[in-house]
Order: C-alpha cells, then sequence, then structure tokens
C-alpha cells in the first residue's frame, strides 16, 4: 500500500466550486413551495410571559402560520443537554451539575435576550419579520443576573430556585498537595485574570432548511451544523419518528469553530413547522440574531497563586475559576473541565488545586468554540509564569526552559482523568524543542539584544511567549463508509463536516493510499446522516483522527475485497495480487493489470455466469478513540505599543507546532494561521458585551470587532512531528491550536513592551482603552 | 409598496426583475437570478461577503435595493470565469490556498480584481488595505495576501 | 433584516425632491450613498414611510474648485473626492481614507456623510476645520449653513425635514499652510475613538492662524478654541505646540461607550491634538 498522497501539499479539490461561487451552502437551498420563518425573541433578560397574542400577526399579508409554545407543546421536548461526566471521570472528581431543561419556544419564562418566544411562517423573510413585529407579547421583567462571581456566592437571586443555587456546574479537584508546596515556596505570584466573552462568529450565519414528505413519512433537513448525527438524535425525540425516517444534511458550511457544534430550538421549530404545514421552510440565521441567539463563549475569571522556588523552579499552583455559563448549562462538565486539564500545559508541576464554579446568568448560553476553555486557562497559566519570570528577574523564555516537560520524562502521567474519563497522560511531542524552535524563528535573542535601543528610541517593543499541550481529537469514534461503483470510482461517506478544513482533499488522500487508486477517483460526502448511519460531527480538532482513521479502515477493508475478486478474475492467488493507480495485476507480471472498473463489473452475475466474486465492495468502519492523542505548540509575539493611545500593533507572530503525521501540509498550515487570527481577535479586539440589566451591547459587527487583513501580520509556522502512538495514522487533531495561545503571547509581549513602566495585562481583549489606562496609572 | 421592473445587466446579460423596493440587490441576486455566489454575511455593510462590482467598482450589495439600478452592469463572482477557465485570480486563489470555506471568497475576488485593475502592482500593506473590507474568519488573510499578490505577479509577466 | 416596507420615488431634479421632501417631511429619509441609511432601514431603527433616492437628480455631481473654494455636489462619492484630493487638497485627501473601505466610499457620498453627522465620522470635523458651509435646498429657497452652525448632537444637524443638501463647499488651506490629520480608531476604518484635524499657518517663526477640531470625543465635531488661542501669534516652537495641545480638551465633555470609557478620550485627544500640530507644524511653509 503506497503513501502516495499522504503528507502532500496537494491543492484542494473543493476549491473550483467556491471560487465559482457554486458552493451550496444553506441558504443556496431552495425548493418549490418553499416558505420563510422569522422568530419572535424576547428583548428582556430575564422576564415572565404573561401572554401571547399571535392574531393580529396571523392576519398579515402573506402569513401561513404563526407557532407558540401553546401550538406545539405535543412536540417540544427539552433539548438536547451535552457533557455527563463519564464513568471513569466521574470516580475521581466530585462533580455538581445542575442542567435546566431548555424547551425551543419558551412557555412561561425567558432567560436570555433573543430566547425564542413564537415563530412566524410567511412566503418571504421581510413579510414573516413584518408579522413577528406584530405578535403581541404581554412581558413581566424579571431580576437579571449579570455578574458570575456575584451571582456564584451564596444568597444571591436564583435563576432556577429549584437548584437552591445559581452554581451549575461546582467542583474541586487537586493533585499531589499544592498547599503545601505553595507554603513552601520562596515567591508566590497572586494575580486574577479575566478573559472576556467572545465567540466564533463564523462569516455564515446558521441556517436550517425542512421539508416533509407526506407520501413516505420523512424528513429533509438541511441544516449548517457541524454535528448532523447529533441533530438527527433531537428530531428522532421532537419528531417521534425512527432515525431512517430523518435525513439531516449538512451542506457546504461557511465556518463553524463550534458555534455551529452545539444543538438549538431551530433544528427543531423548522421540522416540526415543515410538517405542520406540509410546505418545505427555511429559516436563515440574520446576523443581529446570531449576535443574541447563537453560542456565547470564553467568559473566565481565574485567580491564580503560581509558587516557585529562588531557582526558578516551579513548585505548585492553586487557581480560582468562574465561568459564565449563560442562561441555560447546556455542556455540563465539558467547558469546566477542560479548562482544569489544560491549565499546567507543558510545565513540570505536580501540586495543583482547583476550585470551579460554572455560574449560569441571564445571557446566550456558552458552548465550546476552538479551544474550548483552553485559551481561557492557559492565560492564566502562562500569565502568572510570566508574572512570575519578573518577580525572579529571570528572562520569561528562560523560565520556560528550566519548567518544560523533556522528552526524556515522557509519557506524562498527570495522575487525574482526562474529560473522557481515561487517564490524562502526554503521549508524546517535545516541548523543549518547540519553544527553541519558536524562540529561532521569532528572532527572541537578537530582540531582546536590541530592545534597549529601542526603548531609548521611544519604541516600546516587546515579545512574548505562550504553550499549550492539547488533547485533541475526542473519541470515541467517527463513522465512515466506503464503496466502489461500477467504473472503480469509489465514494467516501463520513459523519466528520468540513466548515472549511478541506476534508473533500484530506480524506481523499487518505483513502486513495489505503485503496491504491488516483485521487480525483474518490469523492467524499460528509455530514449526511443518509449516507452514514452513525456518526458524531466535527469539533475538538477530531476529524482527522477519528474520521481518518474510519477512513482507513474502510477502504483496506474494501481494497482486501477487490484484491480477492480480482484475484479471482486473474486467476491468481490473493497475496499475489496489488492494486495500484486503480488498477489491480498480479505482482511481478505487469501485463495482467485490470482496472477496478472492470473487476467491478466482472463480479456482477451475467446470463453467461456468475460473477467472479460477490459484488459487494463497500466496508463501514468505527475506528475506536478511547481518548484523546496530545499536540502541542509554542506561540512568540511581537507588539509594538504607543504609550499616547494604547494601541497596540501585532509586528509578528510565530508558531511552532507538533500535530503529528500531516495529511496535506498546506490544509495544516492556513488551520493554524485562522486559529491564530481567532486567537489574536480575542486578545484585542473581539468583546460580547452586556449591560447590568443583561441586555447585549454588541448587537451588529459594528460592535463586535472582526480582525481584518490590516489588523493581522503574516504567521509563520515552524512545524515538528512526533507522531502520535494512539491511533495507526500517527495523527493529532490541530484545528484548534492556534487559537490557544495569542491571548497569552501578545498579553505578555505587552507587559513586556511597556516592563519600564512595570504594567501587568490582567484582561482581555487588550484594548487601547485598558492599556492605556495601565499605562497612565504607572506613569510618574 | 410599488414594484418596478427594472433591467439589471449581470455578467454581460440583461436580466428584467420586478421588485418591491426594500429588497436589495443581494437578495435579488441570489433569489430572483438565482446567482447564489454573493453571500450574504450580515446585511449592515461591514462584513463585505456580499461585495460585487458596479462599473467595476466594490460595492455592497446589501446596501443596494435593487429597484435602484435600471440600467446597471453589474460583475459578480459568477462572471470572472470564462466557461472551464478560471479568472487568473481564482486560479492564484486555488494554487495558494486562499480560501477555506469559501464563504467571504467571492466579495474578496472581486474586490482583488477592482484592486488589480486600479493598482497592478500592490505592495503587501497595499493589499491588505484594499481587502481590509472583506472580513475573513477562516485564513487569517495570510494565503489570501499571498494570492493576490501571485495574480499580480502573473498579471505583469503575461 | 430586512427592511420595514417603505415607498420609493426616484425624482430627477432637485424641485421634484424637495416638493417630495415638503410633502412627506418627517415620514420620508433621503436616500444617496445609503452606507449609513440602508443598515439602519435593515436593523429597522428607522422606519421611513417614503425613501427619497436622490442618485438620479442632475445637476448634483459637480466637483470644481474657485480659487480658494472647493464647491462640491451632493452626489459626489467620496472615492470621487479621495482621487480628486491628493494633490489638490492633502488634509481632505488623508482623511477621506479613513472612511471605511474602498466599496463604502464607492457609494457613500460627502454631503451624505455630512447630513449623518456621525461625530465619530471625519467630513463633518473636515467640514468645521476647513471653515466649510451646507447649501440646502427647500421649497421655501436656498440657504447656506456655515459648518459651526450645521452640527448640533450626534445624527442632529440643521437641517430641517423638508431640505435637501445640494452641495458643500469648503475653504481649502493656502498652499503654504501645514496640515495635520491624526485619528485613533479600534481598526483601520472604524469610526473614530478620537480624531484630530489641524491646519496652521507661519510666518516669521510665528502661527499666524490656527484652526484645530476634534472629533469622535464629544457629541459634535469641536473647534479646540483654546488650543487656537494658545497657538496663535505665538512662536512656533515644539513647546508651545505642546502646551497648546493639553488644552485641546478645555471644556470637553467627552462621550463614554464600550469603546472607550471618557477618560480615554480625553487623553487621547491631546496626545493627537500634539501629533497633529507637530505634524502641521513640520509641513507648513514659511511666509514673510
Amino acid at each position: 500500500m503506497g503513501a502516495r498522497y499522504f503528507g502532500a501539499a496537494v491543492r484542494r479539490r473543493e476549491d473550483p466550486r467556491f471560487l465559482r461561487g457554486e458552493g451550496r451552502f444553506v441558504d443556496d437551498v431552495t425548493l418549490p413551495g418553499l416558505l420563510h420563518a422569522a422568530c419572535v425573541r424576547s428583548p428582556h433578560a430575564h422576564a415572565r410571559i404573561r401572554s401571547i397574542d399571535a392574531a393580529p400577526a396571523r392576519a398579515m399579508p402573506g402569513v401561513a402560520a404563526v407557532f407558540t409554545h401553546a401550538d406545539l407543546a405535543r412536540w417540544l421536548k427539552p433539548l438536547p443537554l451535552f457533557g455527563a461526566a463519564p464513568p471513569g471521570l466521574a470516580a475521581a472528581v466530585r462533580f455538581d451539575v445542575r442542567q435546566a431543561p431548555q424547551l425551543a419556544l419558551c412557555k412561561d419564562v425567558v432567560r436570555h435576550v433573543g430566547e425564542i418566544v413564537a415563530m412566524v411562517v410567511a412566503d418571504s423573510r421581510a413579510r414573516a419579520e413584518d408579522a413577528a413585529e406584530a405578535v403581541a407579547v404581554e412581558w413581566e421583567p424579571l431580576t437579571a443576573l449579570t455578574d458570575m462571581v456575584a451571582a456564584g456566592e451564596a444568597g444571591a437571586p436564583l435563576l432556577y430556585p429549584e437548584w437552591g443555587t445559581n452554581v451549575a456546574v461546582g467542583f474541586s479537584h487537586a493533585i499531589g498537595d499544592a498547599e503545601r508546596a505553595l507554603a513552601a515556596a520562596d515567591v508566590v505570584v497572586e494575580e486574577t485574570f479575566r478573559i472576556q466573552r467572545y465567540v466564533g462568529m463564523p462569516l455564515e450565519t446558521r441556517g436550517v432548511v425542512a421539508q416533509w414528505d407526506r407520501r413516505d413519512g420523512t424528513l429533509t433537513t438541511w441544516n449548517s451544523t457541524q454535528v448532523s448525527h447529533f441533530v438527527q438524535q433531537g428530531l428522532v425525540a421532537a419528531l417521534e419518528l425512527p432515525p431512517h425516517k430523518i435525513r439531516v444534511i449538512a451542506p457546504d458550511l461557511g465556518g463553524g469553530f463550534g458555534t455551529k457544534a452545539s444543538g438549538y430550538p431551530e433544528d427543531v421549530l423548522v421540522p416540526l413547522a415543515a410538517r405542520a404545514l406540509h410546505r418545505p421552510v427555511k429559516w436563515i440565521e440574520d446576523r443581529r440574531e446570531h449576535m443574541m441567539a447563537a453560542a456565547h463563549a470564553r467568559h473566565q475569571t481565574h485567580t491564580i497563586r503560581l509558587g516557585a522556588r529562588r531557582d526558578g523552579t516551579i513548585v505548585g499552583l492553586a487557581d480560582r475559576i468562574w465561568l459564565d455559563l449563560g442562561a441555560y448549562n447546556v455542556w455540563g462538565i465539558v467547558l469546566p473541565y477542560n479548562t482544569v486539564a489544560h491549565l499546567i500545559g507543558p510545565y513540570r508541576i505536580r501540586d495543583m488545586t482547583v476550585d470551579v464554579k460554572g455560574v449560569v446568568t441571564n445571557k446566550t448560553p456558552n458552548a465550546p468554540y476552538r479551544g474550548a476553555g483552553r485559551p481561557e486557562t492557559v492565560f492564566a497559566m502562562d500569565r502568572a509564569v510570566d508574572c512570575l519570570a519578573r518577580r525572579l528577574g529571570v528572562d520569561p523564555a528562560d523560565l520556560r526552559r528550566k519548567n518544560y516537560i523533556r522528552t526524556d520524562e515522557l509519557p506524562w502521567d498527570f495522575g487525574m482523568p482526562y474529560r473522557d474519563g481515561n487517564p490524562l497522560v502526554y503521549d508524546s511531542g517535545d516541548f523543549p524543542a518547540a519553544l527553541e524552535s519558536a524562540l529561532a524563528a521569532a528572532g527572541y535573542d537578537a530582540f531582546r539584544r536590541e530592545q534597549p535601543a529601542l526603548r531609548a528610541r521611544g519604541l516600546w517593543r516587546g515579545i512574548g511567549i505562550s504553550g499549550y499541550v492539547e488533547g485533541t481529537a475526542i473519541g470515541p469514534f467517527e463513522g465512515a463508509h466506503v464503496t466502489v461503483d461500477l467504473t472503480g470510482r469509489v465514494r467516501v461517506a463520513t459523519g466528520a463536516v468540513s466548515s472549511g478544513q478541506g476534508h473533500e482533499t484530506s480524506f481523499a488522500q487518505v483513502a486513495a493510499d489505503a485503496l491504491g487508486v488516483p485521487l480525483d477517483w474518490i469523492t467524499v460526502v460528509g455530514g449526511d446522516t443518509a449516507a452514514v448511519p452513525f456518526g458524531v460531527g466535527t469539533f475538538a480538532s477530531r476529524s482527522g483522527v477519528t474520521a481518518g482513521n474510519s477512513i482507513a479502515d474502510a477502504a483496506r477493508q474494501v481494497r482486501a475485497k477487490l484484491v480477492a475478486a480480482a484475484a479471482a478474475l486473474l486467476e491468481a492467488a490473493p497475496d499475489d495480487v496489488d492494486i495500484e493507480d486503480g488498477k489491480a495485476f498480479v505482482r511481478g507480471a505487469p501485463a495482467s493489470a485490470v482496472d477496478l472498473g472492470a473487476v467491478v463489473q466482472a463480479s456482477i452475475p451475467t446470463f453467461a455466469r456468475p460473477g467472479v466474486a460477490t459484488p459487494d465492495f463497500e466496508a463501514s468502519a468505527y475506528h475506536h478513540v478511547p481518548t484523546v492523542t496530545y499536540a502541542s505548540a509554542v506561540h512568540v509575539a511581537q507588539v509594538e505599543v504607543d504609550p499616547g493611545t494604547g494601541a497596540v500593533r501585532l509586528l509578528g507572530y510565530v508558531v511552532a507546532h507538533d500535530c503529528g503525521k500531516v495529511i496535506n501540509p498546506t490544509i495544516v498550515e492556513g488551520q493554524v494561521h485562522g486559529g491564530v487570527a481567532q486567537g489574536v481577535g480575542g486578545a484585542l479586539f473581539e468583546e460580547m458585551v452586556y449591560d447590568a440589566e443583561g441586555q447585549l451591547l454588541t448587537g451588529t459587527l459594528m460592535d463586535y470587532l472582526v480582525p481584518s487583513a490590516t489588523d493581522l501580520p503574516r504567521i509563520e509556522t515552524v512545524h515538528l512531528e512526533f507522531p502520535s502512538p494512539r491511533n495507526p495514522l500517527g495523527m493529532k487533531g490541530l484545528g484548534e491550536g492556534g487559537a490557544i495561545s495569542p491571548p497569552a503571547a501578545i498579553a505578555n509581549a505587552i507587559d513586556d513592551a511597556l516592563a519600564p513602566l512595570g504594567v501587568r495585562v490582567t484582561e482581555t481583549p487588550a484594548s487601547p482603552a485598558r492599556v492605556l489606562a495601565l499605562i497612565e496609572t504607572r506613569r510618574p | 409598496m410599488t414594484s418596478r421592473t427594472v433591467r439589471l445587466r449581470v455578467n454581460g446579460v440583461i436580466h428584467a426583475v420586478t421588485v418591491e423596493p426594500r429588497r436589495t440587490l443581494a437578495d435579488v441576486l441570489r433569489e430572483d437570478l438565482a446567482l447564489t455566489g454573493t453571500h450574504v454575511g450580515c446585511e449592515h455593510g461591514v462584513c463585505g461577503a456580499c461585495t460585487v462590482l458596479w462599473d467595476g467598482e466594490p460595492v455592497r450589495a446589501c446596501l443596494l435595493f435593487a429597484i435602484q439600478l435600471d440600467g446597471a452592469s453589474l460583475t459578480t463572482v459568477e462572471g470572472l470565469a470564462d466557461g472551464d477557465r478560471l479568472h487568473p485570480i481564482q486560479e492564484a486563489f486555488w494554487a495558494a490556498h486562499g480560501l477555506q470555506c469559501g464563504f467571504c471568497t467571492p466579495g474578496i475576488l472581486l474586490t482583488a480584481k477592482a484592486l488589480l485593475d486600479e493598482n497592478p502592482q500592490p505592495d503587501e500593506q497595499e493589499i491588505r488595505e484594499a481587502i481590509g473590507g472583506n472580513l475573513c474568519r477562516c485564513t487569517g488573510y495570510h494565503f489570501i495576501v499571498d494570492a493576490i499578490a501571485a495574480a499580480a505577479r502573473r498579471r505583469t509577466s503575461s | 433584516m430586512k427592511p420595514a416596507p417603505f415607498e420609493y420615488f426616484d425624482p430627477r431634479t432637485v424641485d421634484e425632491a424637495v416638493a417630495l421632501l415638503e410633502t412627506h417631511g418627517d415620514d420620508a429619509k433621503v436616500l444617496a450613498g445609503g452606507q449609513s441609511l440602508v443598515p439602519m432601514l435593515a436593523l429597522r431603527v428607522a422606519r421611513p414611510a417614503v425613501v427619497i433616492d436622490v442618485n438620479r437628480v442632475a445637476g448634483l455631481d459637480g466637483l470644481r474648485q474657485d480659487g480658494a473654494t472647493l464647491s462640491v455636489g451632493a452626489l459626489v462619492r467620496q472615492r470621487a473626492l479621495e482621487r480628486w484630493a491628493p494633490e489638490r487638497a492633502p488634509l481632505l485627501g488623508t482623511a477621506i481614507r479613513h472612511v471605511g473601505h474602498a466599496a463604502i466610499r464607492a457609494r457613500g457620498t460627502v454631503a451624505g456623510s455630512i447630513a449623518h453627522a456621525d461625530p465619530a465620522s471625519e467630513l463633518p470635523a473636515l467640514l468645521l476645520c476647513l471653515d466649510g458651509s451646507v447649501v440646502a435646498r427647500s421649497r421655501r429657497g436656498t440657504r447656506t449653513i456655515a459648518a459651526s452652525e450645521f452640527f448640533q448632537g450626534p445624527l442632529t444637524t440643521a437641517l430641517a425635514a423638508d431640505e435637501l443638501v445640494t452641495e458643500t463647499r469648503w475653504t481649502l488651506p493656502p498652499a503654504h499652510a501645514g496640515w495635520g490629520f491624526r485619528e485613533m480608531a479600534r481598526r483601520q476604518g472604524d469610526f473614530a475613538l478620537v480624531g484630530v484635524a489641524a491646519v496652521v499657518t507661519i510666518a516669521r517663526g510665528v502661527v499666524a492662524s490656527a484652526r484645530v477640531v476634534i472629533f469622535g470625543a464629544a457629541p459634535t465635531p469641536l473647534r479646540a478654541r483654546e488650543t487656537e488661542r494658545a497657538l496663535t501669534g505665538q512662536a512656533a516652537t515644539a513647546t508651545v505646540l505642546a502646551d497648546a495641545a493639553q488644552r485641546a480638551t478645555a471644556g470637553l465633555d467627552a462621550v463614554s461607550d464600550i469603546h472607550a470609557p471618557a477618560a480615554y478620550r480625553v487623553s487621547v485627544t491631546r496626545t493627537l491634538a500634539a501629533r497633529a500640530l507637530a505634524d502641521a507644524a513640520a509641513r507648513a511653509r514659511e511666509t514673510a
């Protein structure tokens, strides 16, 4: 079996349609008789619904229906919840978890601005919006909880009175004895770091199109989702239909980033409307809705203590962590525990204690977004390390050199589980090598030498480092199905969903190698529940490992079937038959080569003869991935600060990363760039802002600042390759990594630039106003 | 609202469409002319996904009402390729991995075309400024800038 | 985000346009470039019953310089002025490149930005700095409104509901004048958190005249009169310039929003004033 394509920088096969504007995104799906939906959303952060009068709306031109909870009560089950602790984790950590049900249409109470109260369906989106305005809702506003720390204290008003608390996820955990270690430390730094609420903000908003077929009682729905099988499962419950009667198709996605990997009310509302009306229904989220209704993310506060000996050896840490979960705890232990599992990162630390409170507030629910807790936790840790370096009077690079886990110390067993319940053990990588590579590529030493002269010239430039170790490719599996057709061409179907990662190319590369066919013989179909019965979806940097290995498994099985049939056709022993370049041949006898299409056709019975073999050239595979595999990286950022305005300019950015064996290096590099760009957004620009009444102040892209081309420098990527021992392809996940370290690296660089003033950046985004305020309090 | 019939010349072909005043050019291109390559990302003029060319200049299709454009000459992304042959800018993006999800791509391609038509030899800063009004959430702009620079070099060498 | 329904008119002459404005007044909005209006319609924060599209009105696209006066017809696009300005009005050319992005400037009009009067936008500030005026027509006649009278508050001007801007007029600084333009925005093309535009003339080492305008910091663009007073007639030294810049915030009632608190705007006003004045002094050419 060849490795002709694996590792090759093949240009992407899906590109021509996107370049031509012929992609098919959910809003490009059009059906005869299509109706359009618009939602009536709560303007209040917390309110009781006294009454809803939809009659004026129903009377408006073009309106087909207005649905409130009362109209669909029979079908509205609580929306899916995630994040229960797997057995291995629940055995080690005592979680206090509370999850309240959320209904697709609010019945009595709304708990965040943007929650849906009614859905209007009309002959155009514009007329649906006109009618939505005419739905008369009588509200009784209630007190809104907006401060997670205050809401997490005893005595705070309760969002869910039956809980007796607003802490939806509470736990403590320790390894070693951090308090003893900190008490014995020569130096302890303590600081509170605030990471803001910021979000995925894919350029394409969400959308759902649903079509009900009365003839055979089936539903087809196109949904801009990263998790078609999860959506299907949700519809099984809502529609009370078996899965094979529900087809969920994820079309081309204009970005996902985790925002489209959550379960949403519209997933079920649009299909319910289509079935009730016997007309296809389309709902396309507009940007204003997206800001208030699509999942929010991040939003953590860490009060961290980090202790060290005078020689720079870090001896222990304690961290109190708050997460603002929004109005519903949709994701259970996922974000809080991810945060804890990634706190220590590449550092040699055996003594850690954490106290975690995930608190509900009257805001849009929080869900995993590119990094999912890791950027926040790395910010706390790497900022604390730099504060420690400053206290000890050592260079932050040297402090990391001293404390990074070395390769001879791997595998490194933390003595606690990962989120999947299996032991958290770093399996591979070379963190010191990543550090040295990143520093060298960034010209760190030369920068340090020049820095005093730059300062003397009035240039406030700084350099900052951050590194992470990331559990990637969470399991437990991904579905893949491979089949060969009458001409020898191949269809690969998988539960993975591409939202820009280039699956149609990278998975074809894997399959082509495993089968022995040319790359362009392969078509990859993702995210269609009709094409592969069991699947999970794309998030958590998992699809290369999970789908890649399943595809390889299934393709190998198909190859074996082709070899057997070809052997029968060629009257040779299977062991003597090979497949290469789409042809089967007897090894050593090139003239025997026969096209795979001919092998398939020869297996089909005719009147004259039976087939040479059963014409079964398909296979499914669900490669078991019990636990994650560890990718890692070090980032170095260079900034220049304008001390008169607080403006931070990014001069350069370097990433030295290991993501194991790589299918397509160019796709990998693009993923790193994109992740870094989002991390830069979090470091300097992006913030979802609520006021004290729970009103969302950042309601459009005029206020939520996505970085543009003039805000980002070129990004230099250094590739390291330490194959994963945990899957046959040796791969690790990489989609999220780029987004993890930028806030820490950039904040470290800002502190470094302003070192003569002793400024300490403790919250992001490091906006000009915040940076200038720090400067002005320190300037003599 | 009184509808009106307007004639739009899109990619060289004249279409007559009857439109209500409040329908944007973006929606009319997508729905009435089935030219879905122009994408809608924000409907308030910030993201640039809806960018088309009007007499060769980039404009936001979400900020124009189709009823305003009687007689206008427009280029959408569908007008770039010549049958099977991709436009050199499209080729450059393909070669440089200048796209990931593809949602921002049509707007960026047209903006790049307008840039190179006016300034055939832009430096990196000029390229970044020219696409500064086109948001991309996937690429970090790195390979997009490379693609446009490559397209510029190809133009001058051909 | 689809607009609420509206009636649409596209008059061909100024007379037709102002007749429509007289009839519909407060229920109507003028559509020129649309770069500010259409988002408001999409968000339904503006819901006029009538939209008067003036893009086909004849005679409003002239760009004419007569001595020191630049007359800009109401339909002149920002991009057109941007292309005209670099040699002939470099302050204007520089400032206008901060307005949004090329696609916005392709449609946005100079007059439209001024009539919209966003306190954080560049063109209203430049009109004030360059001693400009707005020519407005209605059925009641024509009047010229000085920039100093025109801007009354955020998005609020002296225009009556039945008036249409037909032209803006600008007084171009003399060739020997020095100019400075500094803006602080979150990203390139965004509205300014703070901006300063300055024009000075220097004769025999003494500041002969100074006009300094601050924008983005207050509900309207403002002349920094204390700064101007501290400069005029003084030696054009670094100390004088720096001291004058500190006075730019005298009487400034700065605004706070989610991007910057008032204190930030106050501080940065001084900083940008200092930089803009230094630039202006460096560019100014001596006259005897």
